[in-house]
């Protein structure tokens, strides 16, 4: 076996350090090193997107990132965010609108979807189905999470 | 306590929900059990072939290794299971084993398994183990294993044909010779991967002091898997205990009894310690059951006014290399035979399927199993005889469902029917859809150039099957539902449920019938299922039943529940029991409240001192339901797809869905229409998209996800729904199944619209997945199609 490697890196606003195996990848080593299950594993060769994290602010793959290297990085995990209260209408409305089945899909599309919101743009259905296309829901048949989405933006923007 | 009035009904969402969605679930490959220890397989890079030696000795001695296990080591452990039908007596059924002996019989059978501290440990490992093979033959073409000579599946078996099963009613001979027009077409299906997001996932647990196996399972169905365990494993039934908790994605595919997962559970008991397996993607494509891979020629005699004279289909179905055990492989290509022309009057009818092994992975039961084939190969026939006789699509479908007049009625196939609603659900979908100005706008695109078309699918789905299945087929697979309801001592209920629920929202609605019955709220019940060693026996989750049959004992234990709480309430304020009522969680005499349940409920579990003697106090029931005076309940309904073909590459632009359907009394509407929707969205994948390939070797070139398509957001469209409600009697409940009916239906739609855009340019689809080289094949070779 290669040598373990150290990682020091902020997960969900708490520091970690941390050896691990060159090859393991940043998913893996979230949900066996640190106990966060919520990130799933849906392919292991990023197309399906059920792995998503959030690294230094951006929404990646968990299975096409190497643990080793996130060193310095700070990891988001859908515990983190959903603790910090981040994405409370997005939940709301995804759970409201039924918009999960099985639930495996569904911490990976939120996260993506939550980096919709963010950009404040307002979205038409076609928009926003375009933008969730990296993320696969084999139940829902996805209308109802568009649905969802676009309560949120429509929400939103009344706000704003 | 919230209002317990109009529960059923209500779109009420899941209490499940939020845990899932902020990543609270448990699936199973988030159980860590102590000294657990992880499996990887060595599986067969061959179609066909001969195992002449396994030398592990590299991988045992490979980091973190605990044990290599091979075939010879297991098959003391796990004895051989054989799929078979007691009314089929003449299906042939290779056996299968956890681990494959001498001969592997599809590409990625399993040969050798490796237990080690981590799953990758587990998997360097795997790749240490050198196998000798001696490659045979692959029979993959399914009309080449049809063919005497041909070399069979397994070297053991005789032949490569599994069944032939024929069905006739009346002389279709004379009702073809009689037609005034008669229409043909052939049909191909393409084979396809059921593909649930979470892959199968198994952690087993022996302890084997006490011998006692507890496996964590991602599964429909815990009682059958007991049984299984149990039965060839060598443990009495008491001594296993499967349990199902979250599940990401079921669809049938997670209702078999896997080799893997055997090998896994079995590694366990040999073992004496937990063993997590965790079928990755590819494995998943490789192993996890296929399905649908059919050709077929249909005819179709109808009478100048459209009227159905007769209907012939004959179908070739292959299955991949063994029959899934227990419920077998041969359902798929029977019930597409069964299925063709079942919404329909058909006054006579010849059918035939006839079933093959052949080299690659074993198929089985996939949601809707045969009948989108059977519903494809009748509206693809009625659009062509409407065609000829310049009748309206929609005008041919209506002389010819079924309705209520028919009733009860036993079709051509052998399906029985109680009620249907095809004629309100077909009035109901062409209203919805602004049909003839739909036609309109499909007229005027066309003299842009542009080439839409609209299909109509009407069909039937099979729900709620009942006592006459499984137990009579001597497979151990039960069709009843339990439901245990326990007031707690605040006054609030557990149910304890066999309904399993892998999404669907089955549990919200058994809340919901429960709340109802009893007289209490929605959020006074707890639902906990899964759990096949602590709650009642039943069948788990298949075939569109949780609700139809589990909702049912649901409110038979609630009546019970409620008339027990009532005798006792009377007892305690000397009124009669047939006075009193119980709404909100208050207990009425007429309209005065005399106590509420929580009092109720302090008294029978803390102060049963102060009951009159004799009085009963226990406030638990248990009830279960199963149909016998009903074979199943037949849902229907119809579905429209409008979309746009671009003649120049073959793309197919889906713009629209509709669907309307009558599943019985409908308990949660939000919960059905999404049901419905990812029904379809499932059944769209499969017209466009899915398919899975393999070459002339037998190897299969579309493992993962890039190279097998699902649907994905961007391409799907908006689906309308509409409902028609329409009770079943046999159940006080009144519900069918919904589960399946999308996927049954939205292939059919999308092949007549397909056919509907290109059918100016004298052109008609017959193979599916509809992809843009066939579309183009189709336009290329336009008039010469049959
Ligand atoms: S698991 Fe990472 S994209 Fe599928
Ligand atoms: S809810 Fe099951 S995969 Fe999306």
């Amino acid at each position: 076996m290669a040598e373990m490697l150290p990682i020091k890196l902020t997960v969900n606003g708490a520091v970690v350090s941390k050896l691990v195996d060159p090859r393991q990848h940043l998913t893996d080593f979230l949900r066996i090193d640190l106990g966060l299950t919520g990130s799933h594993l849906g392919c292991e060769h990023g197309v399906c997107g059920a792995c998503s994290v959030r690294v230094n602010g951006q929404v990646i793959r968990g299975c096409l990132m190497l643990a080793s290297q996130t060193d310095g990085a700070d990891v988001q995990t859908i515990e983190g965010i959903f603790e910090a209260g981040e994405a409370a209408e997005l939940i709301a409305a995804f759970v409201a609108r039924n918009a999960l089945q099985c639930g495996f899909c569904t911490p990976g599309m939120l996260l993506t979807a939550a980096e919709i919101v963010a950009e404040g743009k307002l979205l038409d259905r076609q928009e926003i189905r375009n933008e969730l296309s990296g993320n696969i829901c084999r139940c829902t048949g996805y209308q109802s999470i568009i649905d969802a989405v676009e309560m949120v933006l429509l929400e939103k923007l009344k706000e704003a | 306590m919230s209002d317990s009035e109009q529960t059923i009904g209500a779109s009420l969402p899941r209490r499940d929900a939020l845990r899932l969605a902020v990543g609270r679930g448990t699936f199973t490959d988030d159980i860590v059990l102590p000294r657990m220890l992880h499996m990887a397989l060595v599986r067969s890079p061959y179609a066909h072939a001969l195992i002449k030696s396994i030398d592990i000795t590299d991988a045992k001695n490979s980091d973190g290794v605990v044990r290599v296990l091979t075939g010879a080591d297991l098959e003391d452990v796990c004895s051989p299971f054989i799929a078979s039908i007691e009314f089929l007596p003449n299906m042939i059924s290779p056996p299968q084993y956890a681990l494959a002996l001498e001969e592997v019989a599809w590409q990625g059978e399993g040969v050798c398994a490796v237990l080690a501290e981590s799953r990758a440990l587990a998997e360097d490992a795997a790749e240490l183990v050198k196998v000798e093979w001696e490659e045979l033959p692959a029979v993959v073409d399914p009309l080449t294993a049809l063919l005497a000579g041909t070399p069979t599946v397994h070297r053991k078996l005789e032949t490569n044909i599994a069944m032939i099963m024929p069905i006739e009613k009346g002389d279709t001979k004379l009702a073809f010779a009689n037609a005034d027009v008669v229409v043909e077409h052939s049909f191909e299906f393409g084979r396809q991967a059921g593909v649930a997001l979470e892959t199968r996932s198994v952690v087993a647990d022996f302890e084997p002091a006490g011998r006692q196996l507890t496996v964590y399972q991602s599964h429909q169905t815990p009682y059958q898997m007991q049984d299984v365990y149990a039965r060839h494993l060598g443990l009495a039934e008491h001594q296993v205990r499967v349990i199902a908790k979250d599940v990401g994605g079921a669809f049938g595919l997670k209702l078999h009894a896997y080799p893997d997962e055997m090998a896994a559970v079995a590694a366990s008991v040999l073992l004496g310690r937990p063993v997590k397996y965790i079928v990755d993607r590819q494995e998943s494509f490789t192993s996890d059951i296929h399905s649908r891979e059919m050709t077929a020629t249909g005819r179709l005699a109808v009478s100048g006014q459209g009227v159905i004279l007769g209907v012939e289909v004959d179908i070739l179905s292959a299955i991949g290399a063994y029959s899934i055990y227990p419920r077998t492989s041969v359902g798929d290509g029977v019930q597409a035979v069964q299925f063709t022309g079942a919404p329909y009057r058909l006054p006579t009818f010849k059918g035939r399927v006839r079933i093959v092994y052949q080299n690659k992975t074993p198929c089985g039961a996939y949601r809707a199993v045969g009948q989108p084939i059977g519903c494809s190969i009748i509206e693809q026939l009625l659009d062509l005889a409407a065609a000829k006789l310049n009748l309206d699509p929609s005008e041919i479908r209506r002389r010819n469902h079924l309705r209520s007049v028919d009733m009860p009625f036993k079709a051509a196939g052998g399906l029985e029917f109680s009620n249907v609603s095809l004629d309100e659900c077909l009035t109901a979908l062409l209203a919805k859809m602004n049909y003839d100005s739909l036609r309109n706008d499909q007229k005027k695109a066309q003299k842009r150039g542009v080439y839409r078309g609209i299909g109509l699918a009407t069909f039937v789905e099979q729900t709620a099957v009942g006592a006459g299945l499984y137990g009579p087929a001597g497979v151990r697979v039960s069709a009843q539902e339990g439901c245990s309801l326990r007031l707690n001592p605040s006054g609030l209920v557990n149910c304890s449920t066999s309904v399993t629920d892998q999404g669907q929202g089955t549990l919200t609605g058994l809340q919901q019938v429960i709340a109802e019955t009893l007289g209490i709220g929605f959020d006074d019940v707890t639902v906990e299922a899964g759990d096949g060693g602590a709650t009642p026996y039943g069948g788990g989750s298949w075939a569109s039943r949780g609700l139809a049959i589990g909702g049912e004992a649901a409110r038979l234990a609630a009546i019970d529940l409620r008339n027990k709480i009532l005798t006792v309430a009377a007892a305690i304020t000397q009124e009669l029991p047939e006075n009193l009522t119980l709404v909100n969680s208050n207990i009425f005499d007429g309209s005065k409240c005399l106590m509420d349940l929580s009092e109720l409920s302090e008294i029978v579990h803390f102060r049963q001192n102060t009951l009159p003697p004799g009085v009963d106090f226990e406030m638990n029931v248990t009830r279960h339901f199963v149909p016998r005076d009903f074979p199943y309940f037949i849902a229907n309904g119809i579905q429209a797809s409008y979309l746009e073909v671009d003649v120049g590459t073959g793309a197919i632009k889906l713009l629209e869905h509709w669907v309307a359907e009558d599943c019985g009394k409908i308990v949660n509407p939000l919960l059905v229409d999404e049901q419905l929707r990812g029904g379809i969205v499932q059944g769209l994948g499969a017209a466009l998209y899915e398919h899975c390939l393999y070459d002339d070797a037998g190897q299969l070139l579309t493992a993962s996800l890039a190279d097998y398509a699902v649907p994905l957001a961007s391409e799907m469209p908006d689906i309308h729904i509409v409902h028609v409600e329409t009770p079943v009697s046999g159940t006080g409940l009144g519900a069918k199944g919904a589960g399946e009916a999308g996927t049954l239906g939205a292939p059919a739609a999308v092949w007549c619209a397909v056919n509907d855009a290109i059918r100016p340019l004298g052109a008609q689809v017959w193979k599916q997945p509809f992809t843009m080289a066939h579309v183009l094949q189709a336009l290329n070779s336009k008039g010469s199609l049959l």
